[in-house]
């Protein structure tokens, strides 16, 4: 049995210094030491043997099987070795190639202008009220101290749908429907799409305003102008100053026109704001005491300001857009460039 | 409003430029859009004589001049004019200098006519850019002959009147008191404390017995009529200086009685029309409104056929002016009148606008009652207008002068009071303006103040029918005290809010985001577009989008009907950004559809829908996972149906259902469509009712604990008759087995050896354990869910395991 013994270690170290991968050493491993190999078929031979000598047998039989382990872990270290420095070489690529994303789009630069403006109002305290894009005569121009003979009405050319039906003109509307709603401390910001029956090389039939509302007891015009020198640093730069000069709404008593000073020169003069230093960005008054009046607040007690801005306006001057047509032809070589 | 500077200058001291004026006038309220210096192209061009004239030597056309300028000197010019003769004085362009010349501007120059030098050029009219209007001769196709006495070596600008600033002015619509020159005086005046000379009002009448009786019948649409008669008539020419002045505003002179109308409203505001008395049968004015299908025929010879709307003045018998906007052919003034029947009134800004733009018919007078004309204004225009007869000589007016209305004696016209405190005004500032400055700036505005300590009242002036309480006197002070003055606060006493957006808002701008991050850009779209979308869109007679909204006033068809259904918009702007080479993209819009009948009762419902476009890069099953991935992320889950819409592919269009419910459609652009519209490569389109499907955003985060055991997965292969769709096979898998908790599809496979009009379909199962067991799967219950599986496959959809 000696001899057999001998044999098969032999055969077993012979092929196992030959497997030249760790799956035919496994299996060569396996043609040994498995449960059906030569070694263990040695165990399985015992009975052959005569009984006095079987323990010797049996101790000897497992030294060589230690010795086999001991042989083929040394050897699967080894050609593992072998077989990871082969992958590494394998694996080796071309940095430079380019690099895989999933591109994401952007949200349109009205929506980023809108979000920016509700960002810094709301943490002034105001809340965003939407209203209806149709609205009725009485909250478009009514309420708002236009009445149907107001040369007001001429200022902005309607779409109408019926005579009692209108498309919005202005963001104002939602003053009144929220003032009928919810009584003072107001501070409200209510965005949205505006038309006017307007359409040449600087007018767009259909544009976004945000309208401002602050309604509380002993609101004054300095306030609004501290607030839209707030609202002025933080939209435009920190610099920035604003300038008020009269004008004329039906809503509002005083009424301002709001420029703010140029950031693009800084005040010096440049082609952005015409050599005069100040870009007209906005309008803005004290909300007038009919208004009030007609949303039952008394105006004794309570007054406010409101505040309306284009947001294309806005857009165009903070990006330097030249054209208002660019924002609803939704070119996507224009879109991108609001990408984040 | 046009203002010439000169005749600002006529009622007001100014010391200062015109572009220090136009500054002064921006910081109070008025924004000159303008400002025009009449003479900016005509530069070095000056009186001078002819002194000789003599033939050119070399061309028979040219005659060689010797002009004598005065103090620039003898000059040589040679002319082809024929109209110029030896002591003539004509404008001379000198070396160096610019005229007009077809729209733009000459520079003139010494040089060389066949050989002989010519040190400049004579000047037509033309070339100094005036008219007749500005000096006789001017129209001549010729040069300028100047008037015998003229100064020699002087600035032709001086000399013809274009040495002058014209004001466009931006006047708000709360001051038609300042769409006047005197009304602009008036502002001037107080801007910059200087004295207002008064308007000349003065006239001596002349006897007369002549009555034309004023009979208003519709006091409401005419509070304040105004006439008088002017006799003695004598028509001609309007003297320079008026004729100069109605130029500059861009009018061309008439005649003199016409001039004056005018002139009168340019001046004061006030719209005024002259009858020849002749032609008013009866004697008698009647102020009433038309019949229907009455006729008149206004002074430019058109006909209109009125509505009882339409207000009229008529004589005894007939209608002779429609009223504010235009007179009758009838009455008007011709060169033989002699007697004037002068009107000034002020009538309805709304009936002058109805009439004026029901008929189509607009005039200055219309111009000038829509924007609104003052009552008090009547009385000054007519006295301005009897007074310049008498100035012109070309008419005498009389001692009848009526007037009807409530305010028919101007000096018992109420003036509007109001009583306020300092306080009050300082309230409404934030500021503290002293009282001293507040009673100052009110005063040289024309209101009078009695002061009575910590309170005053004020006496409006009559022209100021916009102040109608404190803080309209809050804002007088404010804008001449200098907005300069303010000091800056941050809501100082107010409460403190909490602001920011609501929940249904930031999830809609996060919907947005999640739509942003699955690459699509966000696009913009007019909320009207045109009702042939409709038909591009290939819907049924009676789709219910046909039923949309439409305006009464579109900019044009293609504007004129309100979104039911956002995708034309969407095919839109993927059709231009093709045509643009835009060659892939992906876009989506969120927007409000609007939902009516018609006509409209009351307000429609505005309903949010989203919108996505995808073209050139990318396949239905793109556009499926990034509405599916925006919707995950709300935690909903979308289902897709084989659908149907008759613009897109048949076989590949999905109704898009939340729950049971349908909310949206999506699918690839028909193949017909998209060959019309020129997009070669497909274009896949779908939209969403956002409003159901933002209902059922998850509203905030409930925690699950986490299993205490793996899930397993195994996966499975079965061959399927076409047919069958993985829908059904998903629902088929979920079903047979609690424990199978997804099966997603990751192999489509065809050959030859599944067979024709078969498919191989794999999915990977996975299997959690019931979260209440305190023990994980076991090989030997995955096994036998596996075949549980695969049997109610093979049962249900004649599946076979691979």
């Amino acid at each position: 049995m000696e001899e057999n013994i001998e044999k098969v270690v032999e055969e077993a170290a012979l092929e196992a210094e030959g497997a030249q991968s760790s799956r035919a050493l496994y299996e060569v491993k396996m043609k040994f030491l498995g449960r059906t190999g030569k070694v263990t078929a040695l165990l399985k031979n015992m009975r052959e043997i005569a009984a006095e000598a079987r323990p010797a047998f049996g101790k000897r039989v497992n030294a060589v099987r230690e010795k086999l382990e001991e042989l083929f872990s040394r050897l699967e270290e080894k050609v593992k070795e072998r077989e990871l420095a082969a992958r590494l070489k394998e694996e080796e690529i071309d940095v430079t190639l380019p690099g895989r994303h999933q591109r994401a789009g952007a949200l349109h630069p009205v929506t980023r202008i809108k979000s920016e403006l509700i960002e810094i109002f709301s943490g002034m305290g105001f809340e965003v009220f939407e209203g209806p894009e149709i609205e009725s005569e009485y909250y478009n121009f009514t309420a708002l101290n236009t009445p149907a003979d107001h040369p007001a009405r001429a200022m902005q050319d309607t779409f109408y749908i019926t005579d009692e039906f209108l498309l919005r003109t202005q963001t104002s509307a939602g003053q009144i429907r929220l003032m009928e709603k919810k009584k003072p401390p107001i501070k409200m910001l209510s965005p949205g799409k505006v038309f006017r029956a307007d359409d040449d090389a600087t007018h767009s039939p259909m544009f976004h305003q945000m309208e401002g509302l602050v309604v509380d007891k002993h609101i004054t015009l300095c306030d609004l102008q501290g607030m839209l020198d707030e609202f002025a640093r933080k939209v435009f730069s920190e610099t920035s100053k604003t300038r008020l000069r009269p004008s004329y709404f039906p809503f509002t008593e005083p009424s301002v026109e709001v420029d703010v000073s140029c950031a693009a020169c800084g005040g010096k003069g440049c082609s952005l704001c015409k050599g005069t230093g100040w870009i007209e960005v906005l309008g803005a008054g004290m909300v007038n005491r009919h208004v009030l009046e007609n949303c039952g607040i008394d105006p004794d007690e309570y007054s406010g300001f409101a505040f309306g801005m284009g947001i294309e306006r806005i857009a165009m001057l903070k990006y330097g857009i030249n054209h208002i047509r660019l924002f609803t032809e939704n070119d996507v070589r224009f879109l991108k460039e609001f990408e984040d | 409003m046009k203002v010439p500077f000169s005749w600002l200058k006529e009622y007001v001291p100014i010391g200062i430029t015109a572009e220090e004026l136009e500054e002064k006038l921006f910081s109070c309220g008025f924004e000159v859009e303008e400002l025009i210096y009449l003479g900016k192209d005509v530069e070095k061009v000056v009186t001078g004589r002819i002194t000789k004239c003599e033939k050119h030597p070399d061309a028979d056309r040219l005659t060689v001049c010797t002009v004598d300028c005065g103090g620039f000197g003898v000059k040589q010019i040679c002319t082809a004019a024929t109209n110029v003769f030896e002591g003539a004085i004509v404008p001379v362009a000198l070396d160096g200098s610019t005229v007009k010349h077809e729209g733009g501007i000459q520079k003139i120059k010494t040089g060389k006519l066949r050989g002989v030098v010519s040190e400049g050029m004579f000047c037509s009219g033309e070339e100094l850019g005036i008219t007749e209007d500005h000096y006789e001769g001017a129209e001549f196709n010729g040069i300028l002959i100047l008037d015998a006495g003229t100064p020699l070596g002087v600035d032709i600008r001086t000399v013809v009147g274009i040495d002058d600033y014209v004001f466009d002015i931006a006047v708000t619509a709360n001051r038609p008191d300042c769409q006047s020159v005197y009304g602009m005086a008036r502002e001037v005046a107080a801007i910059l404390k200087a004295p207002l000379k008064p308007l000349d009002v003065s006239y001596t009448p002349a006897p007369t017995d002549v009555v034309i009786r004023v009979e208003v019948r519709e006091p409401a649409l005419c509070p304040l009529y105004a006439g008088s008669y002017v006799k003695d008539v004598k028509i001609g020419v309007s003297p320079r200086w008026m004729r100069r002045r109605l130029a500059v505003m861009g009018l061309r002179s008439v005649n003199n009685v016409v001039d004056i109308t005018n002139y009168v409203l340019l001046e004061v505001g006030q719209p005024m029309h002259a009858f020849d008395r002749t032609y008013l049968h009866g004697d008698k004015i009647v102020v009433r409104c038309a019949e229907e299908g009455e006729k008149i025929v206004t002074l430019d010879e058109k006909e209109f056929s009125l509505h009882p709307e339409n207000l009229l003045i008529c004589d005894g018998e007939r209608p002779v002016a429609l009223a504010g906007v235009m007179g009758g052919l009838n009455s008007e003034i011709r060169e033989n009148t002699g007697d004037v029947f002068l009107e000034a009134a002020c009538f309805a800004r709304d009936s002058v606008r109805k009439t004026s733009r029901a008929l189509g018919q607009r005039s200055d007078s219309s111009a000038r009652f829509e924007r609104g004309v003052y009552e008090i204004s009547v009385h000054e225009g007519m006295g301005r207008a009897l007074h310049l007869f008498e100035e012109l000589g070309c008419g005498k007016p009389t001692t009848y002068r009526t007037a009807v209305g409530k305010h028919a004696d101007p000096a018992r016209m109420e003036h509007k009071s109001i009583e306020t405190s300092y306080g009050k005004l300082d309230a409404v500032l934030g500021i503290h303006v002293p009282e001293g400055e507040v009673v100052a700036i009110l005063e040289r505005l024309g209101f009078e103040v009695s002061d009575m300590g910590a309170t005053f009242s004020v006496k409006v002036p009559l022209w100021r029918e916009d102040i109608d309480g404190y803080p309209d006197l809050a804002e007088e002070v404010i804008r001449s005290y200098g907005y300069s003055h303010m000091t800056p606060t941050f809501l100082e006493n107010a409460t403190v809010t909490h602001g920011g957006l609501n929940l249904a808002q930031k999830q809609e701008l996060h919907f947005k985001e999640a739509l942003a991050a699955e690459g699509f850009y966000e696009a913009l779209g007019y909320s009207f577009y045109s009702p042939k979308d409709f038909d591009l869109l290939r819907l049924p007679a009676d789709a219910p989008e046909r039923r949309a909204i439409t305006l009464l006033n579109p900019l044009g068809e293609d504007l004129s009907v309100m979104r039911t259904i956002l995708a034309p918009t969407m095919l839109a702007n993927v059709v231009r950004n093709v045509r643009r080479g835009n060659e892939a993209g992906r876009l989506f819009e969120v927007a409000n559809v609007y939902l009516g009948e018609f006509p409209l009762k009351e307000l429609p419902e505005e309903r949010k829908k989203v919108s996505l476009g995808l073209w050139g890069d990318g396949d239905f099953f793109d556009l499926k996972g990034a509405i599916e991935g925006a919707a995950a992320r709300f935690d909903v889950k979308l289902t897709f149906e084989r659908g149907e819409r008759p613009f897109l592919h048949p076989g590949a269009t999905a109704v898009i259902k939340l729950g049971e419910k349908e909310i949206g459609w999506l699918g690839e652009l028909h193949p017909a469509l998209a060959n019309e519209l020129a997009l070669e490569k497909k274009v896949f389109l779908a939209e969403l009712d956002y409003a159901l499907l933002s209902r059922k955003f998850r509203r905030e985060i409930v925690f699950k604990p986490l299993a205490k055991f793996p899930d397993v997965e195994r996966d499975l292969a079965v061959v399927v008759d076409e047919k069958v769709t993985c829908a059904e096979m998903q629902a088929c898998i979920l079903r047979a087995c609690k424990a199978a908790k997804s099966a997603e599809l990751f192999d489509v496979y065809r050959d030859e050896r599944i067979g024709q009009g078969k498919k191989s379909m794999a999915f990977r199962i996975t299997f959690s354990p019931d979260p209440a067991s305190d023990k994980g799967l076991t090989p030997e219950a995955v096994d036998g869910f596996f075949n549980k599986i695969v049997g109610n496959l093979t049962h249900t959809l004649g599946a076979q395991l691979r």
